[in-house]
């Protein structure tokens, strides 16, 4: 996968009149030596953990050791089920992200995707893609390729990291590969993925990573929420036709610059944004 | 990189560097080791020290020296258990001056009374390196198959390992071989492609002038 752009993955897979998912797995069979078959049971393995992770995180009693999360998965689901939110596809979807994400905040078993603290978004796209469209594990396995394959891209060409490119780098990112494997799953082109990807970062892009107390919580258990709905209006969007007027690739460029360009005080230091709000100080004070 | 570095490290939250990259100092610690723990001194350097509690460092850091793998969800119970297993064990938080923020060092004592200090850093995303191996610098990721050969400084014991792994068909990708003073203790440090298999490993702990023999396996084998 070195030196691939999202384009020449869009071109390979039109040429050979594949998905996206097919050229990363071939891709990864050459660099790795496994086959289709083991990179695919490999990847269900990791789909399994992201299903039980929602189950997991659905659980009432759950709280973080700092005590500032846990229990919201809980309450969102109970408002859905009493009729105070209508329960609909987004609002589903927004219990999953949170419920990993809490899971995560948690010490849960969760899968990186790209990391930890933005560890909600694909399992909640992928598994409400499963339930609304009735798609099987295998779809939605190979969409992980999908997604993956883009992360790399965007790992060489931007960053997947907080401390090096704020939020914009992990729930950025993982929105932006959620929206691709999302085009993919519901049977949209090549083109429509790279789109997708192109709008859902460019709403995510120049957000700061700016962790309460340094933790891996607030805010970035509710980012995992937002994220997941925009990765839903995102490959809406593309699958409608709608393109991104700047094209993916220069997005990701973008991106990586803009991450340059932060202060080092926003990219996971705790040393700016909300982490430096007198609220926030009384928080830290009280875990050390 | 590969798909896999990205939708991955399966792992127990919250944090890739702060609880996965941490229990995997923990556990090249105890493979190093190479026994049952029995008691444990871990320093906690820069932000591990600052924001251990929140991110269960101080829990992956001890799970990782019981052996336990990053995605084990006992890691969360760790001290308890630890506990329970009888291991003693004190966490510090100290200033270890111009290393990487998220800085361990672990000083562990195992049920034969041998002792270890291994000081690694996590360096984002689940990846490690290990920085000091009893006080002698090191530098090795544990992403291959790593084997670390304690000995002393003494001619041909570089060509009595790499001629057992030549014999094996184990390729060395990366090697380094630090020590104290001329003719003192010395580390090898060999990082390879294929792994090395039991039968090898004896060989080499049967070299003479060989103290102590350990192999740690590479994180991304959740095949």
């Amino acid at each position: 996968m070195k030196n691939f752009s999202v384009e020449m993955l869009v071109q390979e897979a039109n040429n050979q009149r594949k998905s996206i998912s097919e050229i990363v797995m071939e891709q990864e069979s050459a660099d790795s030596g496994k086959t289709h078959e083991e990179l695919l049971q490999r990847m269900l393995k990791s789909l399994n953990v992201m299903e039980e992770a929602i189950k997991e995180g659905m659980n009432p009693n759950l709280r973080s050791a700092s005590g500032l999360s846990g229990g919201n998965t809980f309450k969102l689901s109970q408002a859905i089920e009493q009729g105070t939110i209508k329960s609909n596809m987004f609002s589903k979807a927004m219990v999953r992200a949170l419920a990993v994400s809490e899971l995560n905040a948690c010490m849960g078993r969760i899968v990186a995707a790209p990391t930890a603290g933005s560890a909600g978004i694909l399992p909640a796209v992928l598994f409400t893609a499963k339930e609304e469209y009735d798609v099987s594990d295998e779809i939605l396995a190979k969409a992980l390729f999908t997604a993956g394959g883009i992360g790399i891209i965007i790992a060489e060409q931007a960053s997947i990291s907080g401390a090096e490119g704020g939020c914009q780098a992990e729930c950025g990112s993982a929105t932006g590969m959620a929206a691709a494997a999302l085009v993919e799953i519901l049977g949209g082109t090549p083109e429509m993925s790279a789109h997708a990807c192109a709008i859902a970062l460019k709403n995510a892009m120049g957000l700061v990573c700016d962790p309460v107390a340094g933790l891996v919580e607030v805010p970035c258990v509710k980012r995992n929420v937002s994220g997941t709905v925009n990765a839903f209006a995102a490959a809406n969007l593309a699958l409608a036709g709608i393109k991104s007027a700047i094209p993916v690739d220069e997005v990701i460029k973008a991106m990586g610059t803009v991450g340059r360009q932060m202060p080092r005080e926003l990219k996971e230091t705790a040393e700016g944004g909300i982490a430096i709000t007198p609220t926030a100080k009384k928080i830290q004070s009280c875990q050390s | 990189m590969n798909v896999f570095d990205i939708i991955g490290p399966i792992m127990v939250g919250p944090s890739s560097s702060h609880t996965a990259g941490a229990a995997r100092i923990g556990k090249v610690a105890r493979t190093i080791l190479g026994e049952e723990p029995i008691e444990a001194i871990i320093d906690m350097h820069g932000s591990f020290a600052k924001t251990y509690k929140g991110h269960g460092t101080d829990k992956a850091l001890l799970a990782g020296l019981m052996g336990f793998e990053v995605d084990d969800a006992r890691i969360r119970n760790s001290l308890e258990l630890a506990k329970q297993k009888g291991i003693k064990f004190i966490f510090n938080t100290v200033e270890m001056g111009n290393v990487h923020p998220n800085t361990a060092r672990i000083n562990v004592t195992g049920e034969s009374g041998r002792k270890v200090c291994v000081q690694g850093a996590s360096i984002g995303g689940g990846n490690i390196v290990i920085t000091e191996i009893d006080g002698i610098e090191v530098e090795f990721t544990g992403n291959l198959h790593t084997l670390i050969v304690c000995h002393k400084d003494t001619p041909g014991i570089i060509a009595s390992v790499t001629n057992i792994l030549a014999t094996a068909k184990v390729n060395i990708a990366y090697m380094k071989v630090y020590r104290t003073l001329k003719g003192g203790d010395a580390i090898m440090v060999i990082e390879a492609d294929q792994s090395i298999v039991e039968e090898n490993i004896n060989c080499i702990k049967n070299i003479s002038d060989v103290s102590s023999v350990a192999i740690v396996t590479p994180l991304n084998e959740g095949w």
